[in-house]
C-alpha cells in the first residue's frame, strides 16, 4: 500500500498539487475536458489521495489520465489550493516511465507526439515548423495554411531574410552547437531516458497488437484511432 | 478600500526597457508578422531597447504539457535561455509565447519553493553546455509590455478602435489565454477572474470590451488534444462553445493573448463551416482574428499585410474597413518582392466579391 504514491510523491508536481481533497467538484466544474469526455478529474484526486496500488496502477494504465488537456483551469478555482492539472502531469510521468502507458488508446498516442513533436525539438530547436504541420494530417487548417505552405519562401520571406536559414528571426535554421547542446541537455537530464521508454514500451505493445514493431502502421494507428467510446 | 486593495493585487511589475527576446514556437510559425510588428513597434515607435540572441530555442513547453519532456529537462533548457540572457547582460526577460511565459513563472516559483531542483538545475546546464546563469529580475509576455506602454501607443495612434462610419467603439471579445493568469493568477495583469491586460489595450485605443458568459473557458487547445489528430473532437469542441457564448454579441473582432488561442479559433472557424455550416460574424462569414500587434500595429497605422494578416483565415477585411484603414486590397497576395503569389481557396468563412460592402479583390 502507498508504493505508487511514494513514486508519485517524489515529483514536486504531485507535492505541490495534491494537499488534502475535499472531493467539492469544483475542478470537474470548470473542466473543458470534463465536459467533452466522460471524465473527472475529482476522481483521480480522490484515487491517488487514496494511496491504494491497485487503483493507482489502474488509473495509470487507463484512458482517464489522458483525457485532460493541461490547460489548468482547475489551479485558481480548488478552494484547497490543489492543481489537478499538476496530479494528472505526475501520473502521466510515472505512467510512460512504468510502460503502462501502452494499455490504453489514449496513453498509445504517446508515441506519435514523440516522434512529432519530440523529434522536432531535437532536430530543429523548436516544437513545430511549417514542414511539421502538413496539411495531410492537418485538414483542418484550412486552405490559406496550405497557400502558405505551397509559397513558403515567399509568404515568410516577407518577414525575415532568415527563414529556414542561419541567423535571428522567425523560422530561422538553428545552429549545430546550440542542437548539440539541447540534445546533451536531454541526454543529461532524462529527456532522451523518456523518450526511449516510450520507443521501447510501444515496441513491445505494437508486436502484442500484432505489428511488426512500432512502425509507421502503428504510428498511423496511434495518431488516427478513436474507438469513440471516451464520451 | 476592501475593493482597492484587493485591486492591488492583481498588478504586476513589467520592466521598462532593455528587454531579452524570446520567440514562440506557434507564434513565429503562424503570425511571424506579429513577431516583427513586437519588435519594430518596441524599438522604432517606442525607442525601447530589445535584444534577440539567435542562439535562442524553444523553452520545450508543447511537448513538457504533452508529457513527453520531463520537468527537469524543461527546467534546463529555461536556464539555457537565462544563461544566454545573462550572457548578453540583460536582466528582463520577456516572450512571446503564452505557454513558455506560464513555464517560466512556473519553474521561478518552483526553483524557489523546491530550492534543490534549482541546484540540480545549475548542474544540469553546467554539464550538459558549460553555462551559469542569473535569475531574470522580470519575467513578462510581450503583451504586458505593450499594456504597460498603451498609453503612448494611443498617444501616437493613427487610427482608433471605432467604427469609422458610424463613429462607434468597436466591439472586442478578448481572451487571454490560460497559461497567462490561472498557473499564477498574481503574474497576469488582472488575475485569471478580471483579465486586463488586452481589455487595457481595447479601452485606451477606442474599443468596448465585450463580457460574454465563456469569456474565460479555454480556446481548447489541450495539448495532446490537438496534436494527435484523433483528439481534435476536444480542441473544435472548446472553441465552439465560445463562439457560441460570444456570438450573439456580434462582437467586430476577437483579439488574443496566446498565439495558439489566436490560431485555433482563427482555424476553427473554418472547419466549424466546413463540417457543420455554422459561421458566427455577420454575411455568414467569420469573426476576424487578431494578435495583439496586429491590433497594435493597426493603430499605429502598420499596413495590414506587412503585420501578417493574409495568413489569417478569416478574412480581416471587415474589419479593416470598419476601421478606414487605408490599404490595398490587391497587395494581399504579393510575395517578398511584390510579385502575385497566387491566392488561396475560397472557404465559406471568407469573404468574397459578392459582399456588400468589403473592398476585398480575389
Amino acid at each position: 500500500m502507498g508504493k505508487y504514491y511514494d513514486m508519485l510523491a517524489k515529483d514536486v508536481r504531485l507535492r505541490e498539487g495534491l494537499k488534502a481533497c475535499m472531493n467539492c467538484g469544483i475542478c470537474t466544474g470548470v473542466c473543458p475536458a470534463a465536459e467533452f469526455y466522460n471524465y473527472d478529474p475529482r476522481q483521480i484526486i480522490v484515487t491517488v489521495q487514496s494511496r491504494d496500488d491497485e487503483a493507482i496502477e489502474a488509473l495509470m494504465k487507463s484512458n482517464t489520465i489522458w483525457y485532460c488537456g493541461e490547460c489548468m483551469s482547475c489551479r485558481p478555482r480548488c478552494p484547497r489550493g490543489n492543481t489537478p492539472g499538476y496530479v494528472i502531469q505526475a501520473l502521466r510521468t510515472l505512467s510512460q516511465r512504468l510502460g503502462f502507458f501502452v494499455e490504453s488508446e489514449k496513453g498509445r498516442q504517446q508515441l506519435a507526439i514523440k516522434r512529432t513533436i519530440g523529434q522536432h525539438i531535437l532536430d530543429r530547436g523548436y516544437c513545430i515548423s511549417p514542414r511539421l504541420v502538413d496539411p495531410a494530417m492537418h485538414p483542418e487548417q484550412g486552405p490559406v495554411w496550405r497557400w502558405v505552405r505551397d509559397n513558403d519562401t515567399e509568404v515568410f520571406g516577407k518577414f525575415t531574410p532568415n527563414y529556414g536559414k542561419p541567423g535571428a528571426g522567425p523560422v530561422r535554421e538553428i545552429d549545430p552547437e546550440t542542437l548539440d547542446e539541447i540534445r546533451r541537455i536531454f541526454e543529461v537530464t532524462g529527456g532522451n531516458e523518456m523518450y526511449d521508454a516510450i520507443e521501447r514500451h510501444s515496441d513491445r505493445k505494437a508486436r502484442e497488437m500484432g505489428f511488426d514493431g512500432a512502425n509507421d502502421d502503428y504510428f498511423r494507428e496511434v495518431y488516427r484511432y478513436n474507438s469513440n467510446t471516451h464520451n | 478600500m476592501q475593493k482597492r486593495y484587493s485591486w492591488k493585487e492583481f498588478q504586476k511589475e513589467i520592466a521598462d526597457d532593455h528587454y531579452f527576446y524570446v520567440r514562440s514556437c506557434i507564434r513565429q510559425n503562424f503570425f511571424p508578422g506579429s513577431e516583427q510588428a513586437f519588435l519594430n513597434i518596441m524599438r522604432g515607435d517606442l525607442g525601447k531597447d530589445v535584444f534577440e540572441d539567435a542562439r535562442h530555442t524553444s523553452c520545450t513547453g508543447i511537448g513538457y504539457h504533452s508529457d513527453i519532456v520531463p520537468l527537469e529537462t524543461i527546467m534546463t533548457v529555461v536556464a539555457r535561455q537565462f544563461a544566454l540572457m545573462t550572457e548578453a547582460g540583460y536582466e528582463n526577460l520577456t516572450s512571446s509565447c503564452i505557454t513558455s511565459f506560464g513555464i517560466y513563472t512556473e519553474i521561478l516559483e518552483t526553483w524557489r519553493e523546491f530550492p534543490e531542483t534549482l541546484e540540480r538545475t545549475r548542474e544540469s546546464l553546467y554539464k550538459a553546455t558549460g553555462r551559469t546563469f542569473e535569475i531574470p529580475k522580470n519575467v513578462s509576455h510581450n503583451s504586458d509590455v505593450i499594456f504597460h506602454n498603451r498609453e503612448q501607443i494611443a498617444a501616437q495612434a493613427k487610427l482608433k478602435l471605432v467604427n469609422a462610419l458610424t463613429g462607434e467603439p468597436l466591439r472586442v471579445v478578448e481572451h487571454i489565454g490560460c497559461h497567462y493568469a490561472k498557473i499564477f493568477p498574481s503574474k497576469g495583469i488582472g488575475g485569471s477572474e478580471f483579465p486586463y491586460v488586452l481589455a487595457g489595450m481595447v479601452e485606451s485605443w477606442g474599443g468596448e470590451v465585450v463580457d460574454y458568459p465563456e469569456r474565460r473557458h479555454c480556446c481548447g487547445f489541450g495539448f495532446r488534444n490537438y496534436l494527435v489528430q484523433s483528439n481534435r473532437g476536444y480542441s473544435v469542441a472548446n472553441s465552439r462553445k465560445k463562439f457560441e457564448s460570444m456570438a450573439p454579441y456580434k462582437p467586430d473582432f476577437i483579439v488574443c493573448n496566446c498565439p495558439g488561442c489566436t490560431m485555433f479559433l482563427d482555424k476553427w472557424q473554418y472547419t466549424l463551416a466546413e463540417m457543420e455550416g455554422s459561421t458566427y460574424g455577420p454575411d455568414g462569414r467569420g469573426i476576424p482574428v487578431l494578435t495583439y500587434e496586429e491590433m497594435a500595429g493597426l493603430v499605429l497605422g502598420y499596413d495590414p499585410w506587412a503585420l501578417g494578416m493574409q495568413m489569417h483565415q478569416v478574412d480581416v477585411e471587415p474589419l479593416l474597413d470598419k476601421m478606414g484603414v487605408d490599404y490595398d486590397p490587391s497587395s494581399k497576395y504579393l510575395g517578398k518582392k511584390g510579385k502575385f503569389i497566387g491566392a488561396p481557396e475560397v472557404a465559406t468563412v471568407n469573404c468574397s466579391a459578392v459582399d456588400k460592402f468589403y473592398r476585398i479583390k480575389r
